[in-house]
């Protein structure tokens, strides 16, 4: 495996030079150790197709997200206005994320507090990366394998992005196959909301549970996702069933950057 | 006689409309004890939204047989203000059939179309009586629908079904007996079949009869559903169009800004503020809650969203808390605003503004347990025909629970500890991000 290629912001600026992209890794991309392989599976993507990317590093932080979401608007705008702060201090205008909630909260919520970038999910960029012809994808390593999307809910209903991971799922040879409640109508996978940092209120079956459930009976060998939380859950869902040697939960990244040998 | 009838006609006419206006004026006071919200911009995006949604069913769809079954209903409603206006006019001028001279074949279409919609609205109307009573779908079983609301629902199908009786007893009737004087066949789809056949038999003064009662129980149906239709969930039927007119437009991923927050942090965040400056104090200003306890303290839009809502628990039976059997259910936050809002509205209409009865609310309509089963997936949102917002209300719930009571499950008080200190909702040092990098 070669050496991943991360440079930070501050050592490109130190280097009188600026990314084209900042890659916005988030807390589960950076400190949960299965979320990091998804981190280092979109670098890997990044460094094959030598785009000019940086990451914050230490200086990046909470986007305040799951604050929000839990009824904290304060301790959320603290977060919001000093990572703009950051970001208007690089001047960074294009933003790249690995979690679809720091996707959301940048895209949609930075805005009104004064930061203005584009931003966009993982996905996205990587089909752009297919499609502009920087990486071509074989389906080798997927072929004849089955494979079901779990849309993420700050993804796809949130922001309307259903297709970039679909298309790049197919570009991998493999069989699409939909769940029932798929795309708009697509079912949460539980964490949303800050539920991912809390125990869940009494009920008879955990959310997690229901959604894997309704995976498997598409029989998948996969189940991607595009977001870190999902992950965790369809994960911890396959386990509940006793399925993990049969069914692997990854992310669309994770599947892109194996097919492409990286 | 004649006249005497048209005197009553007119009375239960005026009367009708008076209670009907008074009551909806009540019930747009309502609307107003929430706090203003501007959502005058993009008028053509808005338009567009109720075009598509309100007007043209757009996401009825997402449940085909229902979606029929509705339009049904949806489309004879529309067809039958026609001859509720000739109704209107013959009631009060004593004419009988007033547009037939002036539109000839046409008006023989029209009402052949309004014959063959309330068959169809006949048929929809025992399906959903069935798919509520009979067939129990579960939707409608929920301890939101226990006692009223499930009369409520009931009442408004019974109505339906009265009032396509009575139109087919009228046009039937009118049919037998003009054929009976000598006339022609009036020629319309279905009555010119069954009027003589179930008629024709009658004497004159049985079909006379016969015409009344159904020309009047039709009539006297509509002003009645008029007087209920403020009492009951049913106003999706006029609200629905404002209600999408005034739907949020931006990703439903983007929760409202508060920018009486923004205010203070930007101040904790400027080097230059003073900390000790007295701010400027409006005295005519009332304090301002973080977040909603009451009705008062969300937007006009959400209670809007309130009256709306017709109970048909499609948000619900798409909650993923609620299907995994949580107390949240999204329909029954929308029926405890509404009818919290009716309560105040109620008190303050009898006793003035100072009118205060103790209850909130948050506490004794929604308790904290439905309010952070909430995964905010937007689920319910989404599944809205008439695009309410559910969502929105919990997230001002939740607001006014942490920043006014700091009142969470103490998870997330963790959480939030852990991004007051780390800057991440977990106990790592920033200094570890980029510790994967280097990690095999």
């Amino acid at each position: 495996m070669s050496e991943l290629i991360v440079p930070t912001m501050a050592e490109m600026m130190a280097a009188g030079e600026k990314p084209d992209v900042l890659f916005w890794v988030g807390c589960s991309g950076s400190f949960d150790d299965r979320a990091k392989k998804i981190t280092k599976a979109i670098v890997k993507i990044l460094n094959k197709c030598d785009v000019k990317f940086a990451v914050l590093g230490a200086e990046e932080t909470c986007s305040g997200d799951p604050a929000k979401r839990a009824g904290n608007e304060f301790l959320f705008q603290m977060q919001a206005m000093m990572n703009i702060q950051v970001l208007d201090g690089y001047e960074v205008k294009k933003i790249v994320t690995g979690c679809p909630h720091c996707f959301n909260t940048l895209k949609n919520e930075y805005p009104e507090l004064g930061g203005n970038y584009e931003v966009i999910h993982h996905t996205q960029l990587i089909q752009d990366l297919l499609k502009s012809g920087k990486m071509a994808v074989e389906g080798g390593a997927f072929k004849g394998k089955k494979i079901t999307f779990h849309d993420p809910c700050y993804l796809g209903r949130a922001n309307d992005v259903y297709e970039a991971p679909r298309e790049l799922l197919q570009k991998l040879d493999a069989e699409l196959v939909e769940m029932k409640r798929c795309k708009a109508k697509g079912l949460c996978c539980g964490a949303g909301g800050a539920q991912m940092f809390k125990e869940a209120e009494k009920g008879d079956k955990e959310i997690n549970v229901e959604r894997t459930e309704e995976a498997l009976t598409v029989k998948p060998n996969i189940i991607a996702t595009g977001c870190p939380f999902c992950n965790t859950m369809m994960t911890d869902g396959v386990k509940n069933f006793n399925k993990e040697d049969e069914v692997e939960v990854l992310d669309v990244a994770e599947l892109i950057a194996t097919a492409a040998d990286l | 006689m004649e006249i005497i009838s048209q005197i009553v006609f007119i009375v239960v006419l005026v009367g009708s409309s008076v209670f009907f206006g008074y009551n909806v004026k009540k019930i747009i006071n309502n609307m107003r004890l929430g706090r203003d919200e501007d959502r005058s911009d993009n008028k053509s995006e808005r338009w567009k939204t109720m075009a598509r949604v309100a007007l043209g069913q757009s996401k009825m769809t997402a449940r085909p047989i229902a979606a029929v079954l509705h339009l049904f209903i949806y489309v004879a409603f529309i067809f039958t203000q026609i001859e509720l206006i000739e109704i209107i006019i013959d009631g009060s001028a004593g004419t009988e059939r007033f547009f037939q001279p002036y539109l000839g074949g046409l008006y023989t279409f029209i009402i052949s179309l309004i014959e063959i919609l309330s068959l169809l609205a006949l048929v929809a109307t025992f399906a959903f009586l069935s798919r509520r009573n009979l067939l129990k779908l579960p939707r409608f079983q929920k301890s939101e629908m226990n006692g009223w609301p499930k009369l409520d629902g009931n009442i408004i199908l019974y109505l339906e079904f009265i009032l396509v009786v009575f139109i087919f007893t009228m046009n039937g009737a009118d049919e037998a007996l003009h054929v009976k004087e000598g006339g022609e066949s009036y020629g319309f789809v279905l009555s010119s079949i069954y009027g003589t056949s179930v008629f024709g038999g009658m004497e004159f003064d049985t079909l006379h009869m016969f015409e009344r009662i159904g020309w009047w129980g039709h009539i006297l149906t509509v002003f009645a559903f008029i007087v209920y239709l403020p009492y009951s969930k049913h106003l999706h039927i006029f609200f629905a169009f404002p209600n999408t007119f005034y739907t949020k437009l931006k990703p439903k991923g983007q929760f409202t800004n508060m920018e009486s927050v923004t205010n203070e942090v930007k101040l904790m965040l400027d080097p230059n503020a003073d900390p000790y400056a007295v701010p400027e104090v409006d005295p005519n200003a009332v304090p301002q809650k973080f977040g909603a306890q009451d009705v008062q303290d969300l937007t006009w839009i959400n209670i809007l969203n309130a009256y709306t809502c017709t109970e048909c628990g499609r948000c619900t039976s798409e909650c993923p808390a609620n299907m995994t059997g949580k107390k949240l259910s999204p329909r029954k936050i929308m029926m405890d605003v509404r009818d919290r809002a009716e309560e105040i509205g109620n008190g303050i209409r009898k006793e003035g503004e100072k009118w205060i009865d103790g209850k909130s609310l948050l506490g004794d309509y929604i308790t904290e347990e439905e309010i952070w089963a909430c995964t905010s997936c937007n689920a319910c949102v989404q599944a809205c025909p008439v695009n309410i917002d559910p969502l929105e209300i919990i997230m001002e719930l939740r607001r006014y629970l942490v920043m006014e009571e700091s009142k969470m499950p103490s998870e997330l008080a963790t959480m939030n500890t852990n991004i007051e200190n780390n800057q991440a909702p977990w106990q790592f040092s920033s200094s570890d991000r980029l510790n994967w990098k280097d990690e095999a």
